[in-house]
């Protein structure tokens, strides 16, 4: 008997396998054997290259560790680059569900991309793990497939404004952000906890995503305890340098949301960063195994100290492993495994320990670092955790979801001076 | 009152800075009547090989020229090897700066990745001007020195020299200029090249306050875009004036009114664009 498979069988038994898996017969021995597949939508091209490169070495790193199995199952990678626009976003991720039929989706890197993709993957039920900060992905328009194990824009930014108002003992804040949904939410959520303990915003800035020069911003403060700045991308190396060059760093003292001080960063920042205080989800000096083991490897691996983005991507590795794990022989189930992922709980990641809550957001510790100079490069020390920090903080979540969701203007800054 | 001082010496040094990155530009629209797309990657590829010059511990004017000169040759093999074969066709010579910008960038980001680069300020730049209570950094006086340096030097040439007097009958009219004897294809080419390299020497300059990182070609180019049209191309006091105006609209616009910052910088394009087409000072064209 001929043991060859020509091109004509080997389509028609796909074609009947995809049949007996629309019909749904029981077949699991067939589903163990074929390898679980996860799609990457990164960016490799153009501004937003930096975090997509970041997060592509974070699940690289993971599946290395794991020897390309999880939880018994084979791991077929597959890597999409987004170009980082919306519409790109949407054409990659029908070619990862449609063509490449993956079991679930990591990323996209950018709120916009997530946006244009969040009804797609609802629709055609693929989960998906994201690290893109849009409150309203886990809030009002939380999305049964969706879980971010990374935080929403205000997350850490809540822990900011309490750490301001009751340890720092700050009275009169300004806000400065790029004027886009991720830094009004970033902002929000400071203005609300720092005020809700007392404290003023009285000056908020929102320089445009590109703005070569900052001093015509900077020249504007005065009069202030701190600045509180979310920029994000390329934009804190500038900023930073421009506030310590033109003197300000030495008068007012700087505090910074996760992308602004990420770790990735610091090798990109010299003195100008030292004293800024920030908060973040993910700090390189944390201590558990998981996170040693990792910024070993990275070091090792790519010479770099890893950041949020490239600790995302592993941790959402860690979840698709769990969600594995916990889905049985229902894994290859979309639905039945994005519902696995919800009820993922995690004691050792990078971050340390991570569970969902019922809208598929993070519930994690959340950092509070000073920066200090060590050996002539600048190193981010955690000085405060806030351990299990909801996205809610310690709101009601009911109360926090009739609100509309944290934009420019909302909650209404009622401390303005000119 | 701090404010606005703060405000009127930064507009004067980024003034300084857009007119190294724009008189190029100026010079080669003026001559080859393209608009060179590529001039912003010139900026962010010479900004680029400088940092790395610096990561090798060479003293920063060095790598500033060092960069230049790289850029000179860059630019001079892209004129003669892929311009040229275009003569004539200035859509198509358009479309070929365009998307040789888009591959400069993606081999940037394989070179460099995707991390912002900022080297440090030269250490005998350090330090701030205190007049007062208010601090301004030197390095950026010096970046307006440099600046007034190379504008006296450029003019010096075009307007006193037997090279000056070529180009600038090309500008004029290319056409006779090729009858009386100029061979004006040549001049494109060391216009072109001496373009690549002021934008190149520009970044590097720019590297300390801007950093270098991937998109930083194209916030750069308009920049150069509007300076020059506001000004006239092929005009070097055009490319002046453009520049300290644009320095002082940018500085003043994001300042008092943020929410119009880029109707700010755009407008006034418009108005010279309805208004007067040639530019403040440039001819009108033929």
């Amino acid at each position: 008997m001929s043991r060859k498979v020509t091109r004509r069988k080997f389509m028609a038994g796909t074609a009947a396998g995809a049949a007996l898996a629309t019909l749904k017969f029981p077949t699991p021995a067939i589903a163990q054997a074929a390898p679980f597949k996860i799609g990457l939508l990164t960016i490799k091209t153009g501004p937003l290259a930096q975090g997509g490169i970041q997060m592509e070495q974070g699940i690289g790193l993971f599946l290395k560790h794991k020897n390309n199995t999880l939880s018994g199952r084979k791991i077929e990678f597959i890597s999409a680059d987004t170009g980082g626009n919306p519409a790109g976003a949407k054409t990659k991720t029908q070619e990862l569900v449609e063509r490449d039929k993956v079991n679930v989706i990591l990323g996209p890197l950018a709120a916009f991309e997530l946006l244009a993709i969040t009804d797609y993957v609802r629709d055609n039920k693929t989960p998906l793990i994201s690290l893109a900060a849009a409150e309203d992905v886990t809030q009002r328009k939380a999305n049964p497939f969706i879980i971010r194990p990374s935080a929403t824009s205000a997350q850490c930014c809540h822990v900011m404004g309490d750490y301001a108002a009751k340890e720092l003992k700050y009275k009169r804040a300004m806000t400065i952000s790029e004027d886009f949904a991720f830094g009004y939410e970033q902002m929000s959520g400071f203005q609300r906890v720092f005020e809700d303990n007392g404290g003023k915003v009285v000056k908020k800035l929102w320089p445009p995503l590109v703005t070569p020069d900052y001093t015509p911003y900077i020249a504007q403060i005065q009069n202030v305890d701190c600045v509180f700045n979310g920029f994000a991308g390329s934009n804190p190396v500038k900023f930073m340098r421009a506030y310590a060059d033109l003197g300000v760093k030495a008068k007012i003292p700087l505090l910074a949301g996760w992308t602004a001080m990420d770790d990735a960063l610091l090798r990109s920042l010299g003195d100008e960063a030292a004293g800024t205080i920030s908060v973040a989800w993910y700090s390189a000096d944390g201590k558990t195994e998981s996170n040693q083991r990792f910024v070993a490897d990275m070091q090792k691996d790519y010479g770099v100290l890893p950041g949020g983005y490239t600790a995302g991507m592993y941790i959402a590795g860690q979840c698709v492993e769990a969600g594995i794990q916990l889905a049985g022989s229902k894994a290859d189930d979309r639905t039945a495994f994005a519902e696995a992922l919800h009820k993922v709980s995690l004691t050792d990641t990078p971050r340390g320990p991570v569970k969902f809550d019922h809208f598929g957001n993070v519930i994690g510790d959340v950092f509070v670092r000073k920066c200090e100079m060590k050996a002539g490069k600048p190193v981010n020390t955690v000085i405060k955790t806030y351990p299990g920090v909801s996205q809610f903080w310690t709101y009601d979540e009911k109360a926090f979801l009739a609100n509309p969701v944290y934009a420019r203007d909302y909650p209404p800054a009622k401390n303005l001076e000119h | 009152m701090n404010l606005w001082l703060t405000l009127a010496v930064n507009s004067i040094s980024l003034g300084g800075l857009l007119f190294l990155l724009s008189a190029g530009f100026s010079l080669i629209f003026g001559l080859m009547r393209i608009p060179n797309l590529l001039h912003g990657s010139f900026f962010m590829l010479g900004a680029y090989l400088g940092v790395s010059a610096l990561n090798w511990h060479i003293n920063f004017w060095v790598a500033a020229l060092l960069s230049a000169l790289a850029m000179t040759l860059i630019g001079g093999l892209i004129e003669r090897f892929l311009l040229r074969r275009l003569a004539g066709q200035e859509l198509a010579q358009v479309l070929l700066t365009l998307g040789l910008s888009f591959i400069v960038a993606d081999v940037c980001l394989m070179i460099w990745t995707g991390d912002p680069w900022q080297p440090a300020t030269p250490e005998h730049l350090r330090g701030a001007v205190q007049v007062g209570t208010l601090f301004f950094p030197i390095y950026r006086l010096v970046i307006l020195a440099v600046a007034i340096v190379i504008a006296i030097g450029l003019w010096l040439m075009i307007d006193w020299t037997r090279l000056g007097a070529m180009i600038r009958a090309g500008v004029d009219d290319a056409p006779i200029a090729r009858v009386v004897g100029i061979k004006v294809s040549q001049l494109f080419t060391l216009i072109f090249s001496l373009g690549a390299a002021l934008a190149a020497f520009a970044g590097v300059m720019g590297a300390p306050y801007l950093s270098v990182y991937p998109g930083l070609d194209f916030e750069m180019l308009p920049l150069a875009l509007i300076v020059v049209i506001l000004g006239g191309t092929g005009s070097l006091l055009g490319a002046l004036v453009g520049s300290f105006l644009i320095g002082f609209l940018y500085n003043f616009g994001q300042a008092m009114f943020p929410d119009l910052a880029y109707v700010i910088l755009f407008l006034p394009m418009l108005l010279v664009l309805v208004l007067r087409p040639q530019g403040l000072f440039g001819r009108a064209m033929p």
